[in-house]
């Protein structure tokens, strides 16, 4: 029995496994099935200063091995999510990530103000929606926006605070090393990449915001690279996603440097990946000697 | 509330009609555990996504899931053997609400008729309304003779009576207290129409594309009407089915 426990920015997850934010919504159906410790952590939906109704349906659609979504962070607003969600989350023994979203800097200043005086354990700062029109991704394809935004919110951020990087940039390594160098605790990456469908009957978007983020199996290679070019860049931790799927997938992901992980989709075809995945993690650093999850990170032989 | 994935023994899968199966499946649950209106998340095997079918009937430990072919996922479905077992999660969302002593009209339209199966099995006498574009895609009518009065009808005349189900539901509606009706959104709009005229509450079940299937990912998003405020709701988790007067469609 393996040690299968991480620190990511002082905290610590009895787990790397995380549930990444927008498939889990505030955990209270996936605790319909098993009971939310199974995860080391979870990261909420996305949440705003103020209640968002998101975008008209559809929403999804299915693409080769994943998924295309535009939600267009639907969420109940930041008191709400205080109110309502964070007593129930705070009682099922797993680290809360609040997962915040806004129009402006100024938004999200005030809502990491807020979370400041709760509970919660972290905050991601989302600056890689790509499925709203004002706000999300714009933080985030620059160096320079990165820089400002993350500095910002560090003024209000008493937090450890984790910024979760878009993947449609053209250099990821530069991106992340301009949240490290404006205070970053941690990065977290990929986010969807942005794609597109269309019906070939109807000549219409098969999602309604035209296009929508790329998640599922489909982006894992991507994910991996880019996990990779990060790990290569900066000192803080790098908590890894983008279509994990199986243990061998969780794996691959630390090898290729992550601390900690996020699982989205795969949970939408089966709810007990998490289980799976913790179980085939455990076996393979048994099987492998290793006494610690942690062994794993970051140990890819890259070709020079 | 609980929810569990279950491997279900895969009974029989047979065509019924063009595109059209009806995959039967060892239900070892109560059948009571399934309420009318619910549906089936199933796995397919090399999707990311679940596939959300309505639940036709439950009778005797059999699990009915009456499908059409619509892409991929329902295709690898259709070819699904007897022998094996299907990978369901169910029963998930919030069905029809038949009350004991009042008379129900139960309105299904194509691919929304295999609901009212199930739905007709809960009810006291009720009558049945069923509408196809088209003979081949006539189903379940036997099915449903053996749970009460049925009335067919087809838009071109090839099976039933020629027109609408709001055809004969204008005729008939002063026999009812109650109305539900699954199948396309024109159908129910017309539904929810002839209701509102005669004052008679009316359920529809929605469809939506899918995710989780259990209200955590937000996709299947439903504009709906509460307390003078439209909000957003989710057709897994507070649907499938809707009182019609409340959906902004």
């Amino acid at each position: 029995m393996a040690d299968l426990s991480v620190k990511v920015a002082g905290v610590s997850f009895h787990n790397p496994l995380i549930a990444a934010s927008g498939t889990f919504g505030f955990g209270r159906e996936y605790g319909a099935f098993y009971p939310l410790s199974t995860l080391g952590g979870i990261s909420c939906k996305g949440i705003t200063l103020t209640r968002r109704d998101g975008n008209p349906p559809p929403r999804i659609a299915e693409t080769p091995s994943g998924i295309l979504n535009a939600v267009g962070l639907q969420n109940p607003g930041v008191d709400a999510f205080i109110r309502d969600d964070l007593p129930w989350l705070r009682q099922q023994n797993t680290v809360i990530i609040a997962n915040i979203a806004g129009n402006t800097v100024e938004d999200y200043c005030q809502m990491a103000e807020k979370l400041s005086e709760t509970d919660v354990d972290m905050v991601e700062l989302n600056i890689s929606c790509p499925n709203v029109k004002c706000g999300g991704v714009q933080f985030g394809t620059s160096p320079e926006a990165v820089e400002d935004i993350t500095s910002q919110v560090r003024k209000y951020c008493q937090k450890p605070l984790i910024v979760k990087l878009s993947p449609n940039v053209s250099d990821i390594a530069a991106i992340a090393k301009a949240a490290e160098a404006a205070g970053a605790d941690a990065v977290s990456l990929i986010n969807t990449l942005t794609g597109m469908r269309i019906d070939i009957h109807t000549r219409r978007p098969v999602i309604r915001n035209n296009t929508g983020g790329l998640s599922g199996a489909a982006v894992f290679p991507v994910a991996v690279r880019m996990v990779w070019q990060v790990a290569n860049a900066v000192r803080i931790p790098i908590i890894g996603m983008g279509g994990i799927s199986t243990w061998e997938d969780a794996v691959e992901m630390l090898m290729a440097g992550a601390t900690a992980l996020q699982i989205g989709t795969v949970l939408f075809s089966d709810p007990y990946a998490p289980v799976k995945i913790n179980e085939g993690l455990n076996r393979f650093l048994d099987e492998n000697h290793l006494e610690s999850v942690t062994d794993l990170t970051g140990t890819v032989k890259p070709y020079i | 509330m609980k929810y569990d994935v279950r491997q279900l023994p895969l009974l029989s899968n047979a065509e019924i009609a063009a595109g059209i199966f009806d995959m039967r499946l060892r239900w070892q649950q109560d059948d009571l555990s399934v309420a009318c209106g619910q549906f089936a998340h199933v796995y397919v095997p090399g999707k990311a996504l679940r596939r959300p079918i309505s639940v036709c009937d439950v009778s005797d430990g059999v699990l009915r899931l009456v499908y059409q072919v619509k892409g991929e996922g329902t295709k690898i479905m259709s070819q699904m053997q007897p022998g094996g077992t299907v990978d369901v999660l169910a029963p998930l969302g919030n069905g029809f609400a038949v009350e004991k002593g009042k008379r129900y009209c139960l309105i299904g339209g194509g691919i929304g008729v295999p609901p009212m199966l199930y739905t007709a099995r809960q009810c006291d006498d009720p009558l049945i309304i069923t509408g196809f574009r088209h003979e081949s895609l006539v189903i379940l009518q036997d099915d449903l003779k053996a749970l009460g009065e049925t009335l067919l009808c087809t838009d071109d005349g090839s099976a039933g009576v020629g027109g609408f189900v709001t055809d004969l539901l204008r005729e008939r509606i002063g026999e009812v207290d109650e109305v539900c009706a699954c199948g396309p959104v024109p159908m129910l709009k017309a539904v929810a129409a002839v209701c509102r005229e005669f004052g008679k509450p009316c359920q529809i079940s929605l469809e939506e594309r899918m995710g989780c299937g259990i209200g955590a990912c937000l996709v299947c998003a439903v504009r709906v009407r509460q307390n003078g405020e439209e909000v957003m709701q989710h057709v897994c988790k507070d649907g499938p089915v809707f009182h019609a007067e409340e959906v902004v469609f």
